[in-house]
């Protein structure tokens, strides 16, 4: 079994592994979400189906010592990044196995190896942090980049704007990514936002930015790599606007009726999934046939993960008291 | 009537009743909040006095306090007790202080509405009661219903009040069906006897009233069961009554062991009634630590009624204090 850093690393210049993930993402929340229905899994989950390209087209591009502090919306992050279907599945089950041990859930995605920072529940929550790990990188004298991750209608608060201009005026190597998939919650942007193109707002910060449509793996790498490589570089932070759609609900059961009639339709036209395929196919990498032995594969491949996850241990009591307070000593006792 | 239904009841009846009250927060006008605690009052009261708000905490809470002070009675709803911690200051800071420091020229009579406590799978960022961030700032009051009679009546004197009012709403209750008498009125600091006894007070608040009340029966004992409705001012002369009739005194929270509101009740009485007591009075709480996800150790998290009612055995039987579990299983100190 290969461990989540070498899933990330494989994805390097293999574009069909950047299908194939997307794919794996895509059933994956498929999955999630029926079992959902099916009460198999409790509390609350945030489908990212319509964002896969954004969350492996960032993955394709950050080196393995750079950080992502990213949202309760991460279970394709997550696993573009390197987790396996089945750990995450374990955490949104509640079990031993998970990620975070179970105790964590659906909205808390965390693996240190390969710079996944606890995923917040609090909108805002991790764009400071994620500025201050970019500042210890620049102290630290390091080549490595941080990430904050997070959505349109998170634009709407404090941490959002101060984030951007204490990153602005320390020049940290941070990217701010804003997924604008339309809808915070159950608002469509316009009637909580006066702008749509959010990537605007880096200007009060003289921060550079880049609009991009986050449907296209390849656009995102591209605009990805830009914003990288310049903090990487010590050029400061980058906001990035992806444009993309939330297929699905906000969270839970919603089933998305306030959506004007057509729209989710039109996106669909133009479902990453989708775009990837022809793009392979064009370059001779991808044929029906294959496309769709991939999925009947990643069917059966998820199919595994889950029913490994149900038959996995609960944490048990003790569990509960344990991680609270680290045990190790400060560097100068 | 449901839970969530009388709080709906109370904001219709005082919008109706007060056209300087409004009402604003994130989703709660269009989409009639996510809890459904708004339905019907867009349609009610049209789109001037109930209002979808980007999501801004922050700004919003501190419009409330403005507004306030300019002749309006706002409301707003914190969807999850957590999101107040961006908010905090222009509540507990800010609103909190305007009277004091006017020499009494202005008020504030607003109304902040949160959902809060466990019990539903929404992991640690989403299930904490948190009454303890608000409950040590004089100036506030602080109130948390137990049932849809104390949801509506409660609800109504909030808003009525002159002074700022954090309302705490258990987000488990929602889907709860009572009786509710809309000419009942309830006051703000004062407690409520829900069963009379005589050989033990058990004082709890929101979603521990019904385990207390349950722990009650199973135990066969004669237990008087206060609700406090009220934690800030709370009802000193309705406990120390009650405790003087019975000599021992429970408190049950569902909040962490540490820093919890019960301690505050305990020292008050321990002093007041000191050679009265026929035991040392007993704190059943949950335990320090993060509420989990996990739905076994979420359960284990909340006091239960079994811990209840073999502390109010014990205590009247042997006149003792049993240890929390979680010390009695050896897991924690
Ligand atoms: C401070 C705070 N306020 C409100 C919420 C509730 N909430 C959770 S997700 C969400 C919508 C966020 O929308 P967006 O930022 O666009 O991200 P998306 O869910 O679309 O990925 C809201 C309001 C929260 N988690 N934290
Ligand atoms: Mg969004």
């Amino acid at each position: 079994m290969s461990t989540s850093l070498e899933r990330r690393e494989a994805l390097k210049d293999n574009e069909i592994l950047w299908y194939e993930r997307m794919l794996e993402i895509r059933e994956f929340e498929k999955r999630t979400n029926e079992l959902f229905a099916s009460g198999e899994i409790r509390g609350t989950t945030h489908l990212c189906v319509g964002q896969e390209a954004l969350a492996v087209g960032l993955a394709t591009v950050l080196e393995p010592e750079d950080v992502i502090a990213a949202t309760y919306r991460s279970h394709g992050i997550a696993l573009a990044f390197g987790l396996t279907s089945h750990s995450t599945m374990a955490e949104i089950m509640g079990k031993a196995t998970g990620c975070a041990g179970g105790v964590g859930g659906s909205m808390h995605m965390c693996d240190k190896s390969i710079g996944l920072l606890p995923t917040s529940a609090i909108i805002g929550g991790g764009m400071p942090v994620a500025a201050g790990a970019a500042l210890a990188f620049q102290i630290q004298n390091k080549p490595q980049v941080a990430v904050a991750f997070f959505g349109d209608a998170a634009t709407n608060i404090g941490a959002f704007h101060e984030s951007l201009n204490l990153a602005a005026i320390w020049k940290l190597p941070v990217v701010f990514v804003i997924d604008n998939n339309v809808y915070g919650e159950y608002s469509r942007i316009n009637l909580t936002t006066p702008i749509e193109d959010l990537h605007l707002r880096a200007a009060s910060y003289d921060m550079p930015s880049i609009k991009v449509d986050g449907m296209d793996i390849y656009a995102v790498q591209e605009a990805m790599t830009q914003a990288v490589d310049g903090a990487r570089r010590g050029e400061g932070p980058t906001l990035v606007e992806a444009k993309t759609y939330r297929f699905s609900g906000h969270s839970r059961a919603d089933q998305a009726l306030y959506r004007p009639a057509g729209e989710l339709e039109m996106w669909q036209k133009k479902d990453p999934i989708l775009l990837t395929e022809q793009a392979l196919t064009k370059k001779g990498l991808l044929s029906e046939a294959k496309i769709l032995d991939m999925k009947a594969a990643m069917v059966e491949f998820i199919d595994q993960a889950i029913n490994q996850a149900r038959l996995d241990p609960e944490p048990g009591l003790e569990q509960m008291f344990e991680n609270i307070y680290t045990a190790a000593k400060a560097s100068n006792a | 009537m449901r839970f969530r239904q009388a709080i709906v009841a109370a904001m219709t009846d005082e919008m109706k009743a007060d056209e300087s009250v409004i009402f604003f927060g994130e989703d709660v006008a269009a989409a009639e909040g996510p809890f459904k605690t708004s339905e019907g009052l867009l349609e009610n009261f049209g789109p001037v006095r109930v209002r979808d708000t980007p999501i801004s905490e922050m700004a919003f809470t501190g419009a409330a306090v403005g507004a306030a002070m300019m002749g309006m009675r706002p409301v707003i709803e914190i969807m999850f007790m957590e999101f107040l911690g961006v908010a905090l200051d222009q509540l507990v800071t800010e609103g909190a202080k305007m009277h004091y420091l006017s020499k009494g020229e202005f008020s504030v009579p607003m109304v902040v509405r949160a959902s809060c406590g466990s019990g539903l799978g929404f992991g640690s960022q989403h299930s904490q009661t948190l009454e303890n961030w608000v409950a040590a700032t004089p100036g506030l009051k602080v109130v948390q219903p137990s049932d849809p009679q104390s949801a509506y009546s409660l609800l109504r004197a909030a808003i009525q009040d002159n002074n700022p009012v954090m309302f705490l709403e258990p987000r488990i209750l929602y889907a709860e069906r009572g009786e509710v008498d809309t000419n009942l009125k309830m006051e703000i600091g004062r407690a409520r006897v829900l069963q009379e006894g005589s050989d033990v007070t058990v004082v709890s608040l929101g979603n521990m009233v019904s385990v207390a009340r349950k722990a009650i029966k199973d135990s066969g004992l004669s237990a008087e069961l206060i609700d406090l409705a009220t934690l800030v001012p709370w009802d000193r002369a309705a406990i120390l009554e009650s405790v003087k009739k019975t000599g021992r005194l429970i408190v049950v929270e569902e909040s962490p062991w540490s820093g919890g509101w019960g301690s505050e009740i305990v020292s008050f009485i321990t002093t007041e009634l000191f050679s009265d007591l026929k035991s040392a009075p007993m704190r059943i709480t949950a335990p320090d630590v993060p509420v989990p996800f996990n739905g076994t150790l979420e359960a284990r998290y909340v006091p239960t009624s079994e811990d209840v009612s073999a502390a109010i055995t014990e205590i009247v039987t042997n006149n003792k204090v049993l240890q929390p579990w979680w010390i009695q299983k050896g897991l924690n100190r």
